[in-house]
């Protein structure tokens, strides 16, 4: 497979810092095309960093990072934004247009794609993330996990090949939460889409294809969902929540039951208690 | 309360005057403001008064919310046509003379007119207001200024400026409200004591207002990078406006009033 993201010995410092310590020292790591890799890492890690430096929203000290076969440079930031699409944290802080179609429709407009070609991509984009009915709601009427799928059905509208996720579901509840990440793995279904997904959720770590994980402003490990969530408590450490069969362990451990120190998601941790107690 | 003055403002609605093109609506409520001033005697208030309520009927608003428009601008008014009244040039009977102050009949007719002027801008703009989204007011503006792109203005801009300042009015209000709350819970009396207790009071409200409003605007100026936005040039535009039948016939329904009110003017 061949890689979409290239990023290679990327140090970055912030022009306003006042020590000359990296927020970013010597990061290196590709993406094959079509995958979805999780960063995760503690709050200040460099996480939102990273993101913003791949799409060219901040200039690295040195590096070279390499999108869709593009070396990113001034000349190629503009063809880099639009094979990239992120979507932030805040839903409120990126809804720019003053009703969901407006929205949906505002990478289009940069681009100065014919409006023809527009108003049918809104419309499927809008159906696609199922908010067709909300298509002329003001975002002061959304909730935010629909104000997040509002930004998906951008991001659907505009093609992008690669999305970033920066934190996307932070601010949601557990069913908006649910909710995006449902929408993410109905478009990754629909297209060869790489994601690149930041988070302290666990949930939505486990849907990667792979891990990273950030500590200072450099990647210390990398693995499976399965085998970065064996380190348990330590889990913490990295900024994750342990996910909840990782905590029923840990539980379980300290009333003296002897448990399996591989990972096991929820459906294999209930099989695992019904054997235990089976027997009994 | 803000938030009633801008957006609880538009009625939505179905009438012939809500679909109409919000340029046409602009222009000629501004063109109305221009040819009140044509009128002088009663016959010509009467025809601009009957023109105002056939619009209003058209519309299909309620009488209330127009009554409503006038209401808090009424000392304004009172005031205007008060200095009209005691201070105008006299002339045909005057009842009363101290000083400089004169009440004649003549000032009393004029301010009974500018008691009219006051009444039919307000019940033409409200009419404006009421029947279209802010938004579409904000694509008619950016029209309108077309014009200035020769001279360098910033029109798509200042447009898109305009239109995600009205998106984040609701936006900030609820943030306020938020803030009000935290500080309330932290003894901050809003609405008591004297006028300068009241002004201490907002700022506590001010400072976390804007430095949450500063993060939002650097947030929402990344994401619209992020989502490839160059400036306006070289974009194309979702929302467009259609200059349809019914405007072409209500800017003929303005031409025939300009006509009819010279003509009262000249010959009553
Ligand atoms: N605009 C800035 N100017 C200067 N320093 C910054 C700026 N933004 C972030 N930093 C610093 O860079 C470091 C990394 O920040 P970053 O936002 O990338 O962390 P993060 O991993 O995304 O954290 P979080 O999980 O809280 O989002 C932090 O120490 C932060 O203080
Ligand atoms: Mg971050």
């Amino acid at each position: 497979m061949s890689q979409i993201i290239n990023v290679e010995h990327l140090n970055y410092r912030y022009p306003q810092q006042d020590t000359d310590a990296l927020t970013l020292t010597d990061v290196s790591f590709s993406v094959a095309a079509g995958e979805w890799v999780a960063i995760v890492g503690h709050n200040g890690s460099g996480k939102s960093t990273l993101a913003k430096n791949l799409n060219g929203l901040l200039a690295p000290v040195s590096g070279q990072i390499t999108i869709d076969g593009q070396v990113l440079s001034e000349d190629t930031v503009w063809d880099i934004r639009r094979k990239i699409g992120m979507v932030f944290q805040n839903p409120d802080n990126q809804f720019v247009g003053a009703t969901v179609a407006d929205d949906v429709a505002f990478s289009l407009e940069n681009q100065g794609i014919p409006r023809e070609t527009m108003l049918k991509r809104v419309d499927e984009a809008l159906a696609q993330v199922d908010m067709s009915a909300f298509k002329t709601r003001e975002p002061a009427r959304l909730s935010g996990g629909q104000k997040q799928r509002v930004a998906l059905a951008g991001m659907i509208a505009a093609r992008p090949k690669i999305l970033i996720l920066d934190e996307a579901t932070s601010m949601l509840d557990p069913e908006g939460r649910a909710e995006v990440l449902a929408t993410i793995r109905q478009m990754k279904a629909d297209s060869d889409l790489t994601v690149l997904s930041i988070t302290h959720d666990i949930d939505e770590a486990a849907s990667a294809n792979r891990v990273l994980v950030v500590n200072d402003g450099q990647l210390v490990e990398e693995g499976t969902p399965a085998e970065i969530f064996e380190h348990g408590p330590a889990l913490i450490k990295m900024g994750l929540d342990m996910p909840y069969p990782e905590r029923l362990k840990a539980a379980l451990k300290r009333q003296g039951v002897t448990v399996p120190t591989t990972y096991l998601t929820e459906k294999g941790m209930a099989d695992w208690l019904w054997q235990l107690i089976s027997n009994k | 309360m803000m938030n009633k003055l801008i957006f609880g403002r538009y009625i939505p609605g179905d009438s012939v005057i809500h679909r109409m093109d919000p340029r046409a609506k602009l222009l000629l409520s501004f063109y109305f403001i221009g040819i009140i001033f044509i009128a002088n005697n009663w016959a010509t208030y009467v025809l601009l008064f009957a023109f105002t309520l056939l619009a209003i009927k058209l519309s299909g608003v309620k009488w209330s919310f127009f009554i409503n428009g006038v209401k808090p601008l009424i000392w304004l008014i009172l005031f205007t046509v008060i200095l009209q009244v005691l201070f105008s040039a006299s002339g045909g009977t005057v009842y009363f003379k101290w000083g400089i102050i004169t009440i004649s009949q003549l000032g009393l007719v004029n301010g009974v007119y500018i008691f009219c002027r006051f009444v039919l801008i307000i019940f033409m703009s409200t009419l404006l207001t009421l029947t279209t989204p802010p938004l579409e007011l904000s694509d008619a503006i950016e029209y309108i200024l077309m014009p200035l792109k020769v001279v360098h203005f910033p029109v798509y801009e200042v447009a898109l400026m305009l239109s995600i300042a009205l998106r984040f009015v609701p936006t900030l209000m609820d943030e306020t409200e938020k803030i009000m709350n935290a500080q309330r819970a932290r003894g901050v009396d809003f609405g008591e004591g004297n006028i300068f207790q009241q002004m201490r009071a907002i700022v506590p409200l001010l400072i976390p207002l804007f430095v949450s409003s500063f993060n939002r605007a650097e947030d929402l100026a990344t994401a619209m990078e992020a989502r490839g936005y160059q400036g306006g040039e070289g974009r194309s535009k979702y929302r467009i406006l259609k200059w349809q039948a019914r405007d072409t016939w209500a800017t003929l329904a303005f031409a025939v009033l300009t006509v009819a009110l010279v003509g009262l003017r000249l010959y009553v």
